[in-house]
């Protein structure tokens, strides 16, 4: 296969994660920014975040030489 | 309207960007036609799983179904445990070694393999025409939502889509499209994922649903568990909110619509037959099963959440239109009052005033059921993922159309009727103009479905009649040898015929006579347009059927060793044993089919 497409999932949602955790964190408190009382744009930001750093993780194992 | 902040314009142009840039890093890999119309033969299974289902994951999906999540109850979700799930394990078992181990390049091209030329030419004309006229039709949609709820520009809405859709099947061909499907499909599966989430727990979990949605059925006139139970009320058309008889769903959906769809529709079959090997093109329906099957709760429950939510319970004021009509409070659903919670009334185009049906009640606009719930709940940041998301669906619907059209163009019709013989680098470059042409025409059948909504509605019910009758073909061509290219061709005809005519002596209860049917003289009438539907496709079907297998009896069938590789019986079984057992297709499938019934059985 040309490109592990691993690593641009891996890299979007890294950086999306970052974002939304970043922003999310800013207007902590700020209202209209908890929907349901879930400060849903750090926690959803930091999940995406986990998912992005693991689709790295496993794109990055794939191209490891395997051992003799 | 609603007004984005910065971080939501950034979440889009953080998509665009990488939506173009894996377009710009797989261009260096496309050699050859080849490489660019079906990615070389060489994505894995789980890669090309998740394009298969992400093909499918267009506007009408996330839109179409949470719309009728709201109209009809999860007994929506029969669009993909009946209507989605037996199909696609059949494909994956019985079909596609047919489709792949005859290394046609398109499902039309299959059809010349087993039938002859006049079957194929059939079948790439219709499908070339239909393609890019749904990629218009989904255009449309899309640019017409975004200036309704954000107020941008239809025409630049569209153009930016289209040309960014444009832009990376230009570069990387089908790969390209499959790898951003791939993107495409993380991304709606994420940002709608937290719709429900919130949707839920602002209405008390699912048992708050099952309350709020069982005063909403009776105030309908149903049994209280007519929306969240999915067979219970089957029984008869006038019991349940969909107007449609088990045997009617079971066999019209089911089976031809179904059928029909998933395993002829060269839109979905073309992700499988770029898998790397026979028992990788065998997974790929299999594995694009299983998020298949999760999707009720990803698209439905949204609509239905939509129509019970109160409107002051996110995080924006609740919209006029949406205020004026709803009466989700618990006081007035409990005084009996149909609720209609986010779920805005759809407008007269002319005047502005709420629509209203025969009876003065007024008409809800189910189609921004899910656009609302995003907006209720979404704070800024998660409201540009989740237009993101909506966007994405309604990319990978369009790519998947254009990437479609651009090999049965230059395939089927191009190599097979203008310019046989050329150089391949010939074909590839037509490849990229076809690309370039396929994204124009759906934008021109935007402006056409902007200009003259009944033209569209009458090229999707034209679309109907050509789609209801091709599985009977193709599975008496797989596995009846006997089968002739002379009925194929007559058949596929006479079963288009037989639905055209069905659908114009038919009428759907409280249907004006027109596109809806009844244009021949109303015949019977059905409780609803998906009864009707239904019942169409089944008559198409079955006319189909008995007319291909009549022909066939009386024309001489091509010799045996003509059809090796094409048809049951002369083909031999493909072996999986380069895969483990539990990635076996006949593993998946048992799988998947087991977790089917549990999901039909605990939604009963």
């Amino acid at each position: 296969m040309s490109l592990d497409v691993r690593l641009p999932i891996g890299g979007f949602f890294s950086l999306l994660g970052l974002l939304l955790t970043g922003y999310g964190w800013a207007t902590l408190g700020t209202p209209g920014t908890a929907p349901a009382g879930v400060p849903i744009d750090l926690v959803w930001g930091a999940a995406l975040f986990v998912f992005g750093v693991a689709m790295l993780a496993l794109a990055r194992r794939a191209r490891k030489p395997s051992n003799p | 309207m609603t007004t984005l902040g910065w971080v939501d314009y950034a979440v889009m142009l953080l998509y665009f960007a990488f939506v173009l840039g894996i377009g710009a890093a797989v261009r260096r890999y496309v050699h050859t036609s080849e490489d660019f119309f079906l990615s070389g033969r060489a994505i894995p299974a789980w890669v090309t799983g998740l394009a298969f289902v992400s093909a499918n994951l267009g506007a009408q999906e996330v839109i179409g179904m949470g719309a009728s999540g709201a109209k009809y109850g999860i007994a929506t979700s029969h669009f993909y445990w009946v209507g989605a799930i037996p199909a696609m394990v059949f494909i994956g078992l019985f079909m596609m070694p047919f489709y792949y181990g005859s290394r046609a390049r398109s499902v039309p091209e299959y059809l010349k393999l087993r039938f002859d030329e006049k079957t194929r030419a059939l079948n790439a004309v219709s499908f070339a025409i239909m393609t890019v006229f749904s990629s218009g039709i989904s255009l449309y949609a899309m640019g017409k939502l975004l200036n309704l709820l954000l107020g941008w520009s239809f025409d630049l809405s569209i153009l930016v889509a289209a040309g960014v859709v444009l832009a990376y099947i230009f570069l990387g061909g089908l790969t390209s499209a499959i790898y951003n499907e791939v993107l495409q499909f993380f991304l709606i599966v994420l940002g709608f994922a937290p719709l429900v989430f919130l949707g839920l727990r602002a209405v008390g979990g699912w048992s708050g649903l099952v309350a709020r949605l069982a005063d909403h059925a009776t105030a309908n006139g149903f049994a209280p568990g007519a929306y969240t139970r999915s067979w219970a009320f089957m029984g008869h058309a006038s019991t349940n909110p969909v107007g449609v008889e088990w045997f009617g769903l079971v066999m019209g959906l089911g089976f031809v619509l179904s059928f029909g769809y998933w395993c002829t529709d060269f839109l979905v079959v073309q992700r499988a037959m770029a898998a790397n090997s026979m028992t990788a093109a065998r997974r790929t329906p299999l594995i694009a099963a299983f998020p298949k099957m999760l999707f009720p709760f990803l698209v439905i429950l949204p609509g239905m959440l939509a129509l019970v939510v109160s409107p002051t319970s996110g995080v924006r004021a609740a919209a006029p239109g949406v205020s004026s009509t709803s009466t989700t409070s618990p006081t007035s659903i409990t005084s009996g009052a149909p609720a209609a919670g986010i779920v805005p009334p759809k407008l007269d185009p002319r005047t502005g005033a709420p629509l209203r049906d025969a009876s003065g009640a007024v008409v809800l606009d189910y189609d921004l059921a899910t656009p609302m719930l995003l907006l209720h709940f979404f704070p800024a940041g998660l409201l540009g993922l989740g237009l993101t998301a909506l966007l994405a669906s309604f990319m990978s619907g369009m790519a998947g159309n254009v990437t479609a059209f651009n090999t049965v163009w230059t395939y089927d019709l191009y190599q097979s009727y203008v310019r046989p013989g050329a150089p391949d680098a010939h074909y590839l470059a037509m490849g990229r103009f076809a690309t370039l042409a396929g994204v124009a025409i759906s934008i021109a059948a935007a402006y056409v479905a902007a200009s003259f909504n009944n033209i569209m509605d009458f090229l999707q019910l034209v679309f109907a009649f050509v789609n209801a009758p091709l599985f009977a073909t193709f599975a008496l061509g797989m596995f009846w040898k006997r089968t002739t290219g002379h009925a194929a061709f007559t058949g596929l005809v006479a079963g288009t015929l037989a639905a055209a005519v069905h659908h114009g002596l038919s009428l759907p209860a409280g249907a004006a006579v027109g596109v809806k049917g009844g244009y021949l003289g109303v015949v019977t009438t059905f409780p609803s347009e998906l009864a009707q539907t239904f019942w169409t496709a089944i008559v198409a079907w079955t006319t189909c059927f008995v007319v291909t297998i009549l022909v066939s009896l009386v024309t001489r069938p091509r010799a045996p060793e003509q059809l090796r590789g094409l048809v049951y019986g002369l083909t031999p079984q493909p072996v999986d044993t380069a895969v483990s057992w539990f990635q076996r297709p006949v593993t998946l499938a048992v799988v998947v089919l087991a977790v089917t019934v549990i999901l039909n059985a605990v939604f009963f």
